[in-house]
């Protein structure tokens, strides 16, 4: 089966090494290839410390690669863009800025005048659900609003592809489980290109359209899967449950 | 609420010593007045010093202290629009640091008291050596403590900035300057306790007016009763200014870090 939908970003034979304090090479991505369609939903699913953090710097432009290149529409990605949102993995909003300040921190940097800017910012505050925390501080909000404020932060440059690097790792089962659903209604509301990483295989079958599994390093692609269940899902689906032991069987065979 | 109802506590600390201090020299008699004068006898001579009288020194308590106050203000003022700027320069571009680091690690270790005989030299013991000694006492602390604050900036911090197509110079503003913030004010707090500091005992080796030679003075006229006024003096208003600058520090960002806290 193909996706649908024209090609977006494609990284080709992508890999990334790092000097270790003895000198040796640390080969922390192998030869990574594929394509992301417009407006998929797609999930990189591999184990901790496999780097997914290092590839997901590599699409965004803030790390060069070793080997091989990353193209958005057509163009090399050399640096960082507002077309490629990023949510991080830890808790990356500004202390020193209320929601409002964080979220609207984008069209700032741009120059954009304030009103048309808090207009912007309001949208996707309300988008995300924080309706009456905008003046709040980083500090005073719980680990899933900060993710929110994350979210809308990156949503507020208007960029065609959402980079998520693991966003819900930290925050406890229920709250995470919460966040699925939250995350999924708002990509609804708000269709873009989504490449979401996570080493949860419940998650990226809740989110994914699409799953492409990492194996450890140096990380190469070993399988993709289609997702093509219908969306909101259900955790005890009995097709749910068949794709997640057939993962879960790729990943570990002795299961 | 807590500090209000443990006042009486301060109250007492500060009675006790006067009342040890009255103990020693008015009733037992412990210390001759020559070298400890109770606390009358300073009161007299504060009243005096204040009231405008010029002996033993040349000059009333209010010279002195704006004496004092011009040379410590004037370098520290110097040291803070220079050193600031320098070690966040310093912190941001790394070629600054390479160039100005090497010189910077050399005259770091070099205690401020120790530029006095070279400044004396160059300046006479006028206001010029002082200022310049205070300038770099005050100077090295803004620039220590910019520099520290700014390399605390997080990495991701950064990403998000350059995510978001900021410049170089708007990451310095927007990014870094704003984590910077609560080390740069610590710096210009502490440099402006040691300009004080410095002032004094740089007075107590080379000046004609200031606190440290009114009490240098006195020393050598065996007036010990214009000595503890001279201390108490320096105490007060080196208090002064440390809460002055709490005053006007919280007024620039007050209403963020109290939200924040
Ligand atoms: N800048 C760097 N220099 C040296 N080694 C690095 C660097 N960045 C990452 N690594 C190494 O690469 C490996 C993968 O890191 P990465 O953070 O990409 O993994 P990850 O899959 O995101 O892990 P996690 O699940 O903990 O988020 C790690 O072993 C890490 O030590
Ligand atoms: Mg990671």
């Amino acid at each position: 089966m193909e996706p649908a939908g024209n090609i977006i970003l494609r990284c080709e034979h992508l890999s990334r090494s790092f000097t270790t304090p003895s000198g040796t090479d640390y080969r922390v991505l192998g030869d990574v290839s594929f394509d992301v369609r417009e407006n998929e939903f797609l999930v990189l699913f591999g184990p901790g410390q496999c780097g997914k953090t290092t590839l997901l710097n590599l699409l965004a432009g803030l790390d060069q690669p070793t080997g091989g290149f990353v193209e958005m529409q057509g163009e090399p990605v050399h640096a960082p863009s507002p077309s490629r949102g990023v949510v991080y993995q830890t808790t990356s909003l500004f202390p020193w800025l209320t929601v409002m300040g964080n979220v609207e921190f984008g069209p700032a940097s741009r120059g954009i005048p304030k009103a048309e800017r808090r207009k912007q910012a309001q949208y996707f505050i309300d988008l995300v659900g924080l309706k009456g925390f905008e003046k709040s501080y980083p500090n005073q909000l719980s680990g899933g609003m900060q993710q929110r404020a994350g979210i809308a932060r990156a949503y507020c440059s208007d960029p065609s592809v959402l980079l998520m690097d693991e966003p819900f790792g930290h925050l406890d089962a229920q709250t995470r489980y919460m966040m699925e659903q939250e995350l999924e209604r708002i990509w609804r509301a708000e269709k873009r290109t989504v490449l979401f990483v996570t080493n949860n295989i419940e998650e990226a079958l809740y989110l994914a359209d699409r799953i492409i599994l990492l194996t450890n390093c140096p990380s190469v692609i070993c399988k993709e899967y289609m997702v093509n269940l219908p969306r909101p899902r259900n955790y005890v689906d009995p097709a749910f449950l068949q794709l997640r032991k057939e993962i879960t069987r790729e990943m570990d065979p002795t299961q | 609420m807590k500090r209000k109802k443990y006042l009486w506590l301060s109250i007492v600390s500060v009675l006790c010593v006067l009342v040890l201090w009255e103990l020693v020299t008015d009733v037992l008699r412990l210390m001759p007045s020559y070298m400890l004068p109770s606390p009358l006898e300073v009161c007299k001579a504060f009243a005096y010093k204040v009231s405008g009288g010029v002996n033993p020194d040349g000059a009333s308590l209010w010279t002195h202290i704006a004496t004092s106050l011009k040379i410590a203000l004037g370098g520290y003022l110097a040291g803070v629009v220079i050193g600031v700027p320098l070690g966040i320069a310093m912190a941001w571009y790394k070629k600054v640091d390479l160039f100005v680091k090497p010189l910077f690690d050399l005259l770091r270790p070099i205690p401020p008291l120790a530029w006095i005989p070279l400044m004396i030299l160059w300046f006479g013991i006028g206001y010029g050596a002082k200022v310049v000694i205070i300038f770099i006492s005050s100077m090295i602390a803004c620039v220590v403590n910019s520099y520290a604050g700014i390399k605390q900036t997080r990495q991701v911090h950064i990403w998000v900035a350059k995510t978001f197509a900021a410049t170089n110079l708007q990451i310095l503003f927007r990014v870094a300057l704003p984590t910077a913030r609560p080390m740069i004010l610590t710096g210009l707090k502490t440099s402006l306790g040691s300009a004080w500091m410095a002032l004094v005992a740089a007075e107590l080796l080379a000046s004609t007016s200031g606190l440290g030679y009114m009490i240098q003075m006195a020393r050598q006229m065996g007036r010990a009763d214009i000595i503890v006024v001279g201390m108490i003096v320096i105490g007060l208003i080196g208090a002064a200014l440390s809460s002055l600058l709490d005053l006007l520090t919280s007024r620039i960002g007050g209403k963020k870090t109290k939200r924040r806290g």
